[in-house]
């Protein structure tokens, strides 16, 4: 306040470099999502979806993870809910629109996230972390032994339907797309999340939780939205898997997914925005790849490598690591 | 025969008895993650993974070196717990410094490797393990037959929980652990050799699960996947407890078998989930445990 002049050159500069920066971000993100448009015709569209699909549900993990502080080992329950769900009334009402079904299935993990998070900030900490491995294993249980379900055969045949009535989803090209335009809208909505005051509120809790509480923010409020909002998305992840596979099982609900999902986000770089995805495309193919070939029984001791080479010598994930590198050399 | 709610009294003198016994593991195992905790302020994801090996332990030194049931019950605990120090020092000292959470998936990661590495040399169906024949049949107690090597894991698994106990509440390297819980720092001020006392904490707590493993080799199905699922269920027994004394883990575990037994009697399609669902309901009406102190 006592030098207005310097302040506001200050503030100009700022803006400047901010606005180069932005330039920069914007053309990587018009490069990527032209590598998206184009991907299909290189890839085979049911891997990618694949890869969209894990990427859309780490990326709502980082959300309370990576940007809260929250270590959810629980976030399977809402991808098998969303996925059970839109399975269940796409497969047995014909009359339900693909999209119609996948919102039910977004809006069942989103009442089931409520419940969750609602009993799991009672617990701060490694007890959250337990508490919501401990519920999910109780959603394990219920689909388990639902007839439903189809216990441990699973849900087989869901079919694909077509999007808002008239866009035939069988088409795999179709089909990629509507899914990459659900990815995309949920990484903006993220995206936008994360840099909303509610965001930096959140952050605030990650780094420093009795002082957000003394600044006067309800946080058990702000930590309750953040999971809701995760569960949604996961869900919504769930919903599209099954819609995208035609099948849901029980391989989503285990406790080995939520581990999975924690490992994608941890490898790509946990606290931004780009690495649960990049985590995700990674985590995929490794698994792909691997049970391709001669080591194909050796998926999980493999996993469990990554994870423990991860947390001992690149913590900040992939994206972080080369966010790091390029402070350091060119920033 | 003589009936309490339409239920037989042999029948569910049974099921208490198996709900006691899976107490008594539930007790073990929550026993050895408060220990951990209380000096590393971890969870070890890989406790359960460690049970497994206790078991997969004592059956392979059986199957190859023919070690029997009770050099077993010294043994196996103590290379388990080696592996453990070893797992400390090479692994979970090196980022002793960081978020508490990078240790807790640190663990969760050497338990998918544990698991999967044995997964593949055995696969998941059981290993048989023969029970020593001292123990074989029972006693007639009147109301119930008491097998005689389940009435042996009951009076073992309290009789190490008891000693645990004693160590940690009643001696001197008790004292230790317990002032290294409040305050490692200032005990390393003191000339305390810290380090090594956490080495040897998390080979104890690791060793009181691989001691539940042996207990648990002659009765449930050893397989390299055992421990994870009964690991699950412990953490509710720990969340219910909560891990601020010793002495409400131990008698948490047993009343959380023993309601897992009454449920298998009373509405056998709920008894996976009960201990989960009492779990919910301490998170409603007694957020910080029943003998927490903590939130």
């Amino acid at each position: 306040m006592n030098q207005p002049a310097n302040s506001a050159d200050i503030h100009k500069a700022i803006v400047e470099q901010q606005a180069v920066q932005d330039r920069k971000k914007m053309m990587l993100n018009g490069v990527l999502l032209l590598l998206l448009l184009a991907a299909p015709f290189a890839v085979y569209p049911v891997f990618l979806m694949k890869i969209l699909c894990f990427a859309l549900f780490a990326v709502a993990f980082n959300l309370l993870f990576g940007f809260t502080g929250l270590l959810s080992f629980g976030h399977a329950a809402f991808l098998a809910t969303g996925g059970y769900t839109t399975g269940y009334l796409l497969s047995n009402y014909s009359g339900l629109t693909t999209e119609m079904g996948i919102i039910a299935g977004t809006l069942a993990a989103t009442v089931l996230g409520t419940g969750f998070a609602l009993l799991s900030i009672r617990r701060q900490g490694i007890y959250f972390a337990m508490v919501t491995l401990a519920l999910a294993q109780l959603v394990f249980f219920f689909f388990v032994q639902s007839e439903f379900t189809g216990g441990e055969d699973g849900m087989h045949g869901i079919p694909r339907g077509e999007l808002l009535g008239f866009i035939n989803l069988e088409d795999n090209l179709n089909m990629y797309y509507f899914v990459l335009a659900v990815f995309i809208a949920c990484y903006l909505l993220v995206q936008r999340i994360v840099s909303s005051p509610y965001g930096q509120v959140l952050k605030a809790i990650k780094q420093n939780e009795p002082r957000a509480v003394s600044l006067g923010y309800n946080v058990d409020r702000y930590k309750v939205l953040a999971f809701v909002i995760s569960a949604a998305l996961a869900g919504l992840a769930g919903s599209m898997k099954s819609v995208v596979f035609q099948l849901a099982s029980l391989n989503d609900a285990h406790w080995h997914m939520s581990g999975e999902v924690i490992l994608m986000t941890l490898v790509g770089g946990m606290g931004t925005l780009l690495g649960p995805v990049v985590g995700a495309t990674f985590v995929v193919n490794i698994e792909y790849n691997l049970s391709q070939g001669p080591l194909r029984d050796w998926v999980d001791p493999i996993l469990g490598g990554i994870f423990v080479i991860t947390v001992l010598a690149f913590r900040s994930g992939i994206v972080g690591e080369i966010q790091k590198f390029v402070k350091k050399n060119l920033g | 025969m003589s009936m309490i709610f339409g239920v037989p009294v042999a029948v569910l003198s049974g099921q208490l008895l198996i709900g006691i016994i899976n107490g008594a593991f539930y007790a073990l195992l929550s026993l050895g993650l408060a220990v951990i905790f209380g000096l590393l302020k971890i969870i070890n994801f890989a406790h359960g993974a460690m049970y497994m090996l206790g078991a997969m332990t004592t059956v392979l030194m059986f199957d190859y070196l023919g070690v029997n049931y009770w050099a077993a019950l010294l043994l196996a605990p103590l290379l388990v717990g080696a592996f453990g120090v070893v797992i400390e020092y090479f692994l979970l000292r090196r980022i002793a410094g960081q978020d508490h959470i990078y240790s807790l998936l640190l663990t969760f990661g050497v338990a998918l490797i544990i698991t999967g590495v044995l997964v593949n040399w055995f696969g998941v169906s059981g290993l048989r393990y023969t029970m020593p024949d001292m123990f074989k049949g029972g006693v007639n107690l009147g109301f119930m037959f008491m097998p005689y090597y389940r009435a042996w894991v009951i009076v073992a698994a309290l009789l190490v929980c008891f000693a645990t106990w004693f160590m940690i509440e009643k001696t001197k390297l008790g004292a230790y652990l317990r002032a290294g819980t409040e305050d490692s720092q200032l005990m390393q001020g003191f000339g305390i050799n810290v380090p090594l006392l956490i080495s040897l904490t998390y080979g104890f707590g690791v060793a009181l699960a691989a001691f539940a493993g042996v207990l648990a080799a002659p009765i449930y199905s050893v397989t390299p996947v055992m421990g994870s699922a009964t690991l699950i269920t412990v953490f509710a027994v720990v969340v219910i407890g909560g891990m601020g004394s010793i002495g409400g883990a131990i008698i948490t575990g047993i009343l959380m078998g023993v309601i897992e037994g009454l449920t298998k009697t009373f509405y056998p399609p709920a008894s996976s989930a009960v201990v989960f669902l009492v779990m919910v309901l301490v998170l409603m009406f007694r957020p910080s445990g029943l003998f927490g102190k903590e939130a």
